[in-house]
C-alpha cells in the first residue's frame, strides 16, 4: 500500500522509478491501483519496505508489457518537513537534474 | 565501405557513394529497430546491444548519444551540424570526451533515427563509440601540423577505421578495444594506456614502421602497455593488428567483465607468452592477403589532401607587435599555441576549460563560432583533443591575434593548455549512470581556485584528471594529480593520487592517503601545489619535483590537519 507524507515523517521509505522508454525521462510510479507514472518525485507513491517488492514487480510487468519504461527499480528516501529527499546522491540528482546545470532537468521547471 | 579485407584492394577511403550508402543503410536499420522496440516487437534485452552499436546509452536523465569523431578530426560543416543537433534535439550544448568524440546528454530514443540521418548528411555517425568492438581510433590532436611529427598518424587511423568497421571477427570482442596512434617522438595520445598503442616512425631508409604496445589500460586494474614489437613494417600493419586481435578473441575472458580487457590477458599470460602467441598468429597471417600495399596507403594519404600552405616566415612583424602590445595575447600564445611544421603557421588550442567551467562542454553557439573561425583561419578543419579541448591546427601566425580576439570575446580564450586549469573530468554523477561521485563540481572548484592565469603559468605543466568512478574515464591514474570519486556510505569522497604520467614516461599515480571530502580535496590540491613550489628547482615540472623529494612532504602537508 502506498503511504502519504504525513504518515512517514523521517522514516526511510521507498519510491519506484524508471526511465521512460521513448525519451529516457526519469519517471516515478504514482499512487493508485492503475500503475500510472509521473515525472515528479513529489507526485510519486511512497512505500514501506514490506510493500515494495509487490509494487515493484507489478510496475516492472506493466512497464515491460506496455513498452512504457525501462530500468525499473526502487530507491530509499526520507520525508522531512514535507520534503522528499532520496537517501543517495544519485537519486537526488535523478530527481532534480545535474547539480552543475540547475537550468536543466526537473529542477529547471520547479 | 571500402573495407580492407583479404583479397580486396581497399584503394580509397574517403566518403564516397559506397560509404554514404553504408552509413545510410545503418541509419535505416536502426530506425526499424527503434520502431520494433517501441512497438514491443523487441524486448529491452534484445534492443540494448543494438542501440549501443549505434552509440546510444541510457544515462541518469535521458539517453546519451555519443557521436564518433574519427581520430578527432572534424570539418567546420560537421561541427555546425553538431551545433544544430545540439540546439534541435538536445539542450543547446555538447560534451567533448577523452576519446575525441562528442556526447549529447538529453537525447530522446524516438528522435535518434532522425539525428543519425542528419549526421549521415555530413558523413558522420555514431558507430564504434560503444559496445565490444574496436572503438574510435585516437591520435595526436596536432597530427599533420606538429613540428616534431615523423609520420602522419591519421592515415593509419583511417586504415584501421575501414578495416575494423565491418570486420566480422571484431564485432563481438570480449570487451571494448581502444587503439591510439602517435606519429612523433612525443606522446600526446596516452599511447601506453590503451589496449593497443602504436608509435609510427621511420627507419634510417625513411621507411614507415610501427612500434606496438599492448595491454595498457586504466579502469579498475590499471596497466601500462607492454612493448611486444619494436618494428612492424608498414605492409604488415594490418596483419600484425589482426594477429593481436585474434589472440585476444581466442584467449580473452568472456566470463567476467572485470577480467575481459586485453590488459588482463597480457598480464595473466605474461608479456613473453602473449608476444609469442601474437608472433605465431602473425606468421600464419602474413602474406599477400593481409599486405597493406603502398598504393593503398598512398591513396588514403592523397584522400586526406593537404592544406594549401603559403610560403611565409615565422614571427611576422604584426604578430610580434601584437604580442608586445597585449600581454594577455602574449600569454595565450605562450601557453596555447604550438609551433607548426610549416614556417609562418601555428596550431592553436581552444580551451574548453574556463575557470569555474565544465570541462569539455561547448554550447551550440560556441561550436558555430569555432566552425566560422576554422573556415577563416584553418582551412575549415579542426580537431578534438583527448584532453577535451579543440584545436585549430593550421593558423597563420599573423592571424593569431584576430583569432584570439574572437575567442576571448566568446569565453574561449582561456590560456591554460597543459596547466593546472586544463582539467580532464568525466561527466561523473551529474550525468553518468555508472558514477559513484560527481567530477564536474570538483573540476569547477579547482579551476576557480587557480583562476589567475599568471599563477597557473608560474605553476607550469601540471595535469589534473578526475574520474567519478573506478572506470577511469577521466584518466585519473595518469594525472600528475589524479582524483577518484568514491562513495562512502552514500557520501562523496575523493581519493588523491600523485605522479601519474600519460606521456612517453608513462606512470600510474600512487595513492597519497585516505580519501577526503570535496572541499578538503580543493584545499589538498592547493597544499600539494604549495609544497611543489617551495621545493622545486629551476625548470622542474611538478612530477620531476615529486620524483626527487618523494611523496612524504606532500602527504604530510595534505593530511596535517587530520
Amino acid at each position: 500500500m502506498a503511504l502519504n507524507d504525513q504518515s512517514s515523517n523521517e522514516a526511510v521509505l521507498k519510491a519506484i522509478t524508471a526511465n521512460r522508454l521513448r525519451d529516457g525521462e526519469v519517471i516515478f510510479l504514482a499512487p493508485g491501483p492503475d500503475l500510472r507514472w509521473v515525472e515528479r518525485l513529489d507526485d510519486a507513491a511512497l512505500f514501506e519496505d514490506a510493500a515494495t517488492d509487490a509494487a515493484l514487480a507489478a510496475a516492472k510487468a506493466q512497464a515491460e508489457g506496455e513498452q512504457f519504461a525501462v530500468d525499473v527499480y526502487a530507491f530509499d528516501l526520507r520525508v522531512a518537513d514535507g520534503q522528499r529527499v532520496p537517501v543517495k546522491t544519485r537519486e537526488r540528482i535523478r530527481a532534480l537534474g545535474p547539480t552543475v546545470r540547475i537550468d536543466l532537468g526537473k529542477q529547471a521547471a520547479a | 565501405m571500402n573495407h580492407i579485407a583479404p583479397g580486396r584492394n581497399a584503394g580509397v577511403y574517403s566518403y564516397d557513394d559506397i560509404d554514404r550508402r553504408f552509413v545510410a543503410e545503418r541509419v535505416e536499420q536502426f530506425r526499424a529497430q527503434v520502431e520494433r522496440r517501441l512497438s514491443g516487437e523487441l524486448t529491452e534485452d534484445e534492443f540494448k546491444p543494438l542501440r549501443l552499436m549505434n552509440g546510444l546509452y541510457l544515462q541518469l536523465h535521458a539517453y546519451m548519444l555519443r557521436v564518433a569523431v574519427p581520430y578527432g578530426v572534424l570539418t567546420s560543416r560537421q561541427l555546425r551540424k553538431l551545433a544544430e543537433i545540439g540546439r534541435k534535439y538536445d539542450k543547446g550544448y555538447g560534451h567533448f570526451t577523452t576519446r575525441q568524440n562528442l556526447q549529447f546528454n538529453w537525447i530522446k530514443l524516438e528522435d535518434t533515427p532522425a539525428i543519425l540521418h542528419e549526421l549521415a548528411e555530413v558523413d558522420m555517425h555514431a558507430l564504434q563509440t560503444s559496445g565490444n568492438c574496436v572503438r574510435n581510433v585516437t591520435t595526436d590532436q596536432f597530427v599533420g601540423a606538429a613540428r616534431d611529427e615523423v609520420v602522419d598518424g591519421r592515415v593509419y587511423a583511417e586504415i584501421l577505421r575501414q578495416w575494423t568497421t565491418l570486420h566480422p571477427e571484431f564485432t563481438f570482442l570480449p570487451r571494448k578495444f581502444k587503439i591510439a596512434i602517435m606519429g612523433s617522438d612525443a606522446d600526446r595520445a596516452a599511447i601506453r594506456v590503451h589496449d593497443v598503442g602504436v608509435f609510427a616512425k621511420r627507419n634510417e631508409r625513411g621507411e614507415v614502421g610501427f612500434t606496438f604496445y599492448v595491454g595498457g589500460g586504466l579502469g579498475r586494474s590499471p596497466f601500462i602497455g607492454k612493448l611486444i614489437r619494436d618494428w612492424v613494417p608498414e605492409e604488415d600493419f594490418v596483419a600484425y593488428l589482426e594477429a593481436i586481435l585474434r589472440v585476444y578473441n581466442q584467449y580473452g575472458r568472456r566470463d567476467n567483465i572485470y577480467k575481459a580487457r586485453i590488459k588482463i590477458l597480457v598480464h595473466e599470460l605474461g608479456q613473453e607468452k602473449f608476444t609469442r602467441e601474437v608472433e605465431e598468429e602473425f606468421a600464419r597471417l602474413r602474406g599477400p592477403k593481409y599486405r597493406l600495399a603502398p598504393e593503398i596507403v598512398d591513396e588514403i594519404r592523397r584522400r586526406f589532401g593537404g592544406p594549401a600552405f603559403e610560403t611565409l616566415t615565422d614571427e611576422p612583424e604584426s604578430f610580434q607587435a601584437a604580442k608586445a602590445a597585449n600581454p594577455d595575447f602574449a600569454r595565450w600564445v605562450a601557453v596555447n599555441v604550438l609551433a607548426h611544421k610549416v614556417p609562418g603557421y601555428a596550431a592553436a588550442t581552444i580551451s574548453l576549460k574556463p575557470a569555474g567551467g565544465i570541462p569539455g562542454d561547448a554550447t551550440s553557439e560556441q561550436m558555430e563560432l569555432v566552425a566560422d573561425l576554422a573556415d577563416a583561419h584553418s582551412f575549415g578543419e579542426l580537431r578534438v583533443s583527448h584532453v577535451q579541448n579543440l584545436v585549430l591546427a593550421h593558423v597563420r601566425q599573423d592571424a593569431l591575434f584576430t583569432l584570439w580576439t574572437a575567442l576571448e570575446a566568446n569565453g574561449l580564450g582561456t590560456p591554460n593548455a597543459g596547466l593546472i586549469g586544463d582539467i580532464i573530468a568525466c561527466p561523473g554523477l551529474d550525468y553518468c549512470a555508472l558514477a559513484n561521485a560527481r567530477s564536474i563540481p570538483l573540476a569547477q572548484a579547482i579551476s576557480a581556485r587557480f583562476a589567475d592565469p599568471a599563477r597557473q603559468q608560474a605553476i607550469g605543466e601540471l595535469g589534473i584528471k578526475i574520474s567519478g568512478c573506478i572506470n577511469a574515464c577521466g584518466h585519473h591514474h595518469v594525472g600528475a594529480i589524479g582524483i577518484l570519486g568514491v562513495d562512502k556510505k552514500g557520501e562523496e569522497f575523493y581519493q588523491i593520487t600523485v605522479g601519474g604520467d600519460p606521456t612517453l614516461t608513462t606512470a600510474i599515480g600512487d595513492i597519497l592517503g585516505p580519501a577526503v571530502t570535496a572541499d578538503e580535496t580543493v584545499d589538498a590540491i592547493e597544499a600539494i601545489v604549495e609544497v611543489y613550489l617551495s621545493n622545486r628547482h629551476d625548470g622542474e615540472r611538478f612530477i620531476d619535483t615529486l620524483k626527487r623529494v618523494g611523496h612524504g612532504p606532500f602527504k604530510e602537508r595534505v593530511y596535517a590537519a587530520h
